[in-house]
Order: structure tokens, then sequence, then C-alpha cells
């Protein structure tokens, strides 16, 4: 490969790889909750809950040195986003409110309270914006640091080994903790574990905190990372990445080896149809998104149909040997 | 267990007496402390609201020391919010309120609000009711209010889009239910991808067809009705008033009306709807007894999907007379919110479709105040909080449908 080339084939896995970045967290979050049989629609809310957090506390404190700032503003980022899904996990513990509704509801309001923060005549705006609305920017010392790439070109933050972290932390936690134990063994039967003396309740919410911290995080690493401050349309738009999320968990099959190359495929998929890789005489961008979300969905669709393999394996056999592979029907418990 | 009959009477009978009605009355009165402060009535007085909402206090407070946790509670933060509201109200300047609140208006946008919500969550019950969930609903309403767009552009008629909307609904919620019912995924998992499946279809579709100029101008849309008679009704200001709340509605809304009417009997007054709700509860023995498991639920599913979908032409055709891409912003999952919410009831996903309407239609007029019109984003959350707060405070558990979310495999 020549020079040009070779630099612009970095560049672009340095954008896949901080769009994955991104991809992994969500998925976590989506995944940690599916593993205690919850599903966690409201990444996004925990996602935008953690970059206003992020954002502020980049912008605060501007005299801490570097690593402490961003440590600061990663955890408070992440306690946040946990609040924020802790709500949902506590009322689906104490009052039964259905988590689907509860972090739809949680979305929203996060949604419409960061607009007004961030937007026009909010307190979160730059006074020295005028009439746009768009905040400060992160101070220097808060910016995660670039280390491959240009940081003026977007190059890879260290976000990305925060991201890998945290699948190691998810799988630590649920494969070699008591805490990853009770909420798996919640997953897989709420009424057996509350039989075998498991407090089903407190790991409703401690599941839903722990999805709540991996989104909030997200959203403070890519405040940090790349955003460096927060403008109405990111608030609005980019957080449908959070709602990826989904996606990358299905996908992954809440593994932490399968989440990453979930995320690494969503991830060129969406760097790959962007505007600022489409000439728009060849092929539209705004088609080639739409046409992303497709394959989005008919990945997760045929994902979750495994029968369909069993059917077209007995179909094959069938054709071949003339004779129907016995596939035992599949017990579902009744109650 | 069967409970004896008068075990029933009495249970019907004391649901309502005691406590738990002492409760109910309570929020009513926490209600009627803040109402009280608004026009047309406009008490000036703080003490009224305070009074008044401090009795609702004491009774949920009463019936809740009584083991009635849930209404009581509600009735103290009904009273508690009652209060607030009332010393707002009377400290607000006469004009203001009557910016903020005029009755008549505050109907229609509730109920043109209420609209797109009850057509899905009416679909999705009947989903649910047979057993499948449907996450899927916003996708179903998007392709609604997409190929309702493009078969009015076409067919130079609001009925065509109408027809064709439903049936682009239709067939993506049978994508769903063959995926769901036949090869027994995930059906949560079915419906994400139904969701994104849909936005994908739906932007391609528009950016290809109509591109940056958006949908035509011209686009026939569903007509408004108009009720001239009611202007006329005996006292001057009750007709002004039902000429100005439902005089001019679209014929949508009507729909939306009388769909609730119908799905009410179709699902607990007929053959049909026993089937459904023997196939959501227990397939295997209606199996037993000889009904078609699969295609009951089939056929609920894709229902769903055409009602979900008329939700979805509701929004294009009736309500902004264009399309956008993902214009639905998540109403679909507040159907199935409203349907949860409502205890897969016709008439109780009504109810809280019509409180989320009325926060819809509510929260851009708090605008209006003077000192306010800052916080007018602020003010868009607020539907989303109450409805919060409700599924939180007052309604807690609902009990689904017990097959639902299980496939259903044949012996």
């Amino acid at each position: 490969m020549h020079g040009a080339e070779r630099f612009s084939a970095a560049l672009n896995l340095q954008q896949t790889l901080i769009l994955a970045v991104t991809l992994i967290l969500t998925g976590l979050a989506v995944a940690f909750a599916f593993r205690c049989g919850l599903f966690n629609i409201g990444g996004q809310g925990q996602y935008i809950v953690g970059s206003v957090v992020g954002l502020q506390m980049g912008v605060w404190f501007s005299s801490l040195s570097p690593v402490p700032h961003v440590l600061l503003a990663i955890v408070a980022a992440s306690l946040a986003g946990a609040i924020w899904g802790g709500i949902a996990g506590l009322l689906r513990a104490t009052v039964g409110a259905h988590e689907v509704i509860t972090t739809i509801m949680l979305n929203w309001t996060a949604l419409w309270i960061a607009s007004y923060l961030v937007g026009f005549g909010g307190p979160l705006q730059d006074p020295r914006a005028g009439a746009v609305p768009v905040t400060k920017e992160v101070s220097p010392g808060a910016k995660l640091h670039v280390f491959w790439g240009s940081a003026v070109l977007q190059g890879l933050h260290i976000g990305f080994f925060i991201a890998l972290a945290a699948l190691v932390v998810y799988w630590l936690v649920l494969a070699r903790t008591t805490v990853g134990y009770e909420v798996r063994a919640v997953g897989f039967n709420a009424e057996a574990a509350r039989y075998g003396g498991i407090d089903v309740a407190r790991n409703y919410f401690l599941a839903m905190a722990i999805s709540g911290l991996f989104a909030g995080l997200a959203g403070a690493i890519d405040v940090l990372g790349w955003q460096f401050r927060l403008d109405l349309t990111t608030v609005q738009t980019a957080s449908q990445i959070a709602f990826m999320g989904i996606a990358v968990a299905l996908l992954g099959r809440n593994t932490p080896i399968g989440i990453f190359l979930a995320s690494i495929l969503f991830a060129a998929l969406l760097n790959g149809t962007s505007t600022r890789n489409l000439d728009p005489s060849i092929f539209k961008p705004e088609l080639a998104g739409n046409l992303t979300r497709i394959i989005q969905g008919l990945v997760v669709l045929f994902v979750g149909a495994d029968l369909l393999i069993i059917y077209l394996w007995r179909l094959r056999r069938k054709l071949k040997l003339g004779r129907p592979k016995a596939v035992p029907p599949r017990e579902v418990p009744q109650e | 267990m069967i409970a004896p009959a008068e075990t029933l009477v009495q249970l019907r009978r004391s649901r309502w007496a005691g406590p738990r009605g002492v409760a109910v009355f309570g929020i009513a009165l926490g209600i009627v402390a803040f109402w009280l402060a608004l026009p047309p009535v406009t008490e000036r007085r703080v003490v009224v609201p305070v009074v008044i909402g401090a009795a609702a206090i004491l009774l949920g407070l009463w019936a809740a020391y009584r083991g009635e946790l849930r209404p009581g509670w509600g009735a103290v933060a009904a009273g508690i919010l009652g209060i607030v509201g009332g010393i707002f109200a009377t400290r607000a300047a006469v004009p203001h309120l009557d910016a903020v609140i005029t009755w008549s208006a505050l109907t229609a946008a509730t109920l043109r609000f209420a609209t797109p919500l009850t057509f899905a969550a009416i679909g999705g019950m009947f989903s649910e009711r047979s057993g499948v969930v449907n996450i899927g609903l916003e996708g179903m309403m998007l392709m609604g209010a997409f190929f309702g767009a493009w078969g009015a552009d076409r067919t130079s008629s609001w009925v065509g889009g109408l027809v064709i909307g439903a049936a682009a609904g239709a067939a993506l919620a049978f994508v769903h239910a063959f995926f769901s019912i036949q090869l027994r995924a995930d059906q949560i998992v079915s419906g994400t991808a139904v969701n994104f499946l849909a936005l994908g279809i739906t932007g391609y579709l528009f950016q290809d067809i109509y591109g940056n100029n958006g949908t035509p101008d011209n686009l026939p849309g569903v007509p408004d009705v108009h009720f001239g008679f009611l202007s006329h009704v005996p006292p001057q200001g009750l007709g002004t008033f039902l000429d100005d709340a439902f005089g001019g509605l679209n014929l949508m809304v009507w729909l939306s009306l009388a769909l609730l009417v119908v799905s009410y009997v179709v699902m607990f007054k007929t053959p049909i709807g026993l089937r459904i709700r023997s196939v959501g509860e227990h397939p295997r023995a209606a199996d037993t007894v000889g009904i078609s498991v699969y295609g009951v639920r089939y056929a609920a599913v894709t229902t769903s999907g055409a009602l979900a979908a008329l939700g979805g032409v509701f929004l294009s055709l009736g309500f902004v007379h264009s399309f956008s891409e993902n214009m639905t912003a998540g109403r679909g999952f507040i159907a199935l919110a409203a349907l949860i919410f409502g205890r897969w009831r016709p008439f109780g996903a009504f109810g809280a479709a019509l409180l989320f309407g009325f926060a819809s239609a509510f929260a851009p007029r708090l605008e209006n105040v003077e000192g306010w019109a800052n916080y007018g984003t602020l003010f868009q959350a607020l539907p989303y909080v109450l409805t919060l707060i409700a599924v939180a405070g007052v309604i807690g558990r609902s009990i689904p449908p017990a097959a639902v979310g299980r496939p259903y495999v044949k012996q």
C-alpha cells in the first residue's frame, strides 16, 4: 500500500474502533441486564446522563492534573449512569414496575433534560456561543490521551483500553464473583433463585445499576475522547448509537468475546456508510445509512432464529438421504 | 382454586368500599385541589387548594395505614401535587392561566395526542393477549406512517393511504409472527429486529423516492369531521366548549374510539376473543380443545401490525401531513407502556394513552407562562416523568397473560 492509502486506511480503522468503544460499552449495558433476565432498553438515557455529567466534570475542575481529572469525570459519569439505571432497577425490585416501560420513560426524560441543559439559554450552554446551542469545551487536561493517529484528526484514544478492560470486568464479575453468580441465577430462574435464598429484588437493582454504569461510562468516554462538547444534535442523534447496544448484545450472545466482535462489525458498518466515507455521486450516504439499519435488523432477526438452522439442516438431510433427521421437539415448560 | 360465588361477590363489593375507595377519593381530591385554582373556577385564595390537598394527604395516609399501600401513597402524592400546583396557580396572573388552560383546546389536543397511542396499544393488546410480546409496535407504526403517506401520494386518496399503510404494518408484523411463532425465536429479539428493519426500510425508501424535498405538500390527508350542531347545544358555554373540543377532530380520532369499543367487545364478549385469550393464557389447553394455537397467534400478531400501522397513518396523514424519518419517535414504545399500564385491557390502555396525551398537550402550553419560556424543552419531559410516577406509584405490578413471551411447541 502506498502512503496515502495507508494513511486513510489507518484513519478509517481509528474511526471504526472509536465507534466500537461506544458499542462495546452500550452492548455490555444491555448484556449485563439480560443475564439477570431484564431487558435494559435504557442504554440511551444512561448514556446521555453519563455524557452530560462527564462533560461538566471535564469543564469544571480544570485546575486538576490530567489523571485525577479524567478519573473524576469518568467515575462521576459512570455513577450517574448507574443511578439512572438503578432507578429502573429499584422500581422493578420494589413495586414491580416493568423495566421496559421505566427505562423508556427514563430515556426520554434524560433526552429532554439534557436538551434543556445543553440547548439555547440552558445552564450548560457556552455563553460565548451566542445563539448556537453548544456547551463549553472539556478542559484540555480532561481529554483522553490519543495513542494512535493524530489528536487533531480524531485519532484512537485510550478509551479503547477502558472498553477492553470493561469486557474483562464484565466476564470477571459474572463468572467469578458472588454478585455475578446471583445475577445469573436470577436470570435463569427467578423463582428457583428466590427458593435458594437469593435476594431477587436486590439483584434486579444491582443488575440495572451495573448496566447503567457501563452505559454512563460509554457517554463519558465519548465526550472526553472525541466529542469534547455537546450540542443538541449530538444529544438527540448520537445517542441512537447507544440504542445499537441492543443489537450488539444480541449478536454477541451476551458473551464478552461475542460483544467485542459484534461491536467491531457494527462499528465498521456505521463508519463505512458515514457521510465522510461515501462519495454522494456513487451512493447517497443517507441511503447507505439506512441500508446499515436494514442489515442490522436482518442480523438480529436471524441471530434470534436458531431453529432456522435446524429446519435447513433437516431439509438438507431430506434431500440427500431421503429421510428426515429426528429432531426432538424442545420442551417448553408451562408455568 | 375456584372461589365460591359468595366470596366473588364480596370481593367485587369490597373492591371500592373501605380503605381502597377512600384512597381513590383522596386521589380525586388532590386533583380537585389543583383544578379549583385553574380557570374557569380560578380560585385565588391559597387556603382552598392547601386545605383540600391536605385532606387528600390525610385520607391517603389513613388508607395506607389500613393496608391499601399503593392507592394510599398515590393519594398522598396527588395531594402534594394538588397543593404545589394550587400554590403555583394562585400566584400566577389570571391572563397567564387563561393562556395555559383552555380546557376545550386541551381536550382536543389530548385526544389528538392519544389517538396514535390508542391504535398501537390496542394492536399490541391483540398480539400480547395471544401470547406474543410485540416490542415491534414502533416499527409497525413507522411502516404505517411512511406507506400511508406513500400510498396516499400514489393513489391520490387518503383511503388508499390508509389501506396501504395498514397492509405494510401487517406485512412487517407477519415477519415478526413468522420468526417468533414458527421459528420460536425470542420474541423480544425478533421485535427489536423488526424495529431496526422498519427504520431502515422506511428511511431508505423515503430518501430514495422523496429525497431532500420531502413528501409532497398536497398529500391527501384524512379529513376532519365537523359537527355543526354541537355549538347549538343549549347552555351557550357548554355548546362552545363541545364545539371547540369535539367539533373539528380528525376522522381517525373517532375511528380510534370506535376501535376501542369494538376491540373490547371482540376480546371479551365473543368466541374469537376467548380463543385469543385462551391461547395466550394456556396454549396447551387451547390446543387440546382444537384451537389452532399457531393460527390464532398469526392472526392476532398480523392484526396488531395493521392496527399499529393505522396509528402511524394518523401521524403522517391526519396530524402533520408529511413524513419524516423516524417520525414515530418512540410512540410505539409508549403505546407498549400504555398497554402494560392499562393491564392489557382496551379501556385501561386508552386511559393510559389519555394521561400521556394530556401531559403531551399540556407541557408545551407551560411555555406561555411569563418567565418560563426558557424551560420549554424541559417541560417536554413531563409526560414521561408523569408516566414514570404513575407506573411506580399507583399502578405497580401488572400481571401479563400467562403464556406471553413463550414460544409454543406443537405436539
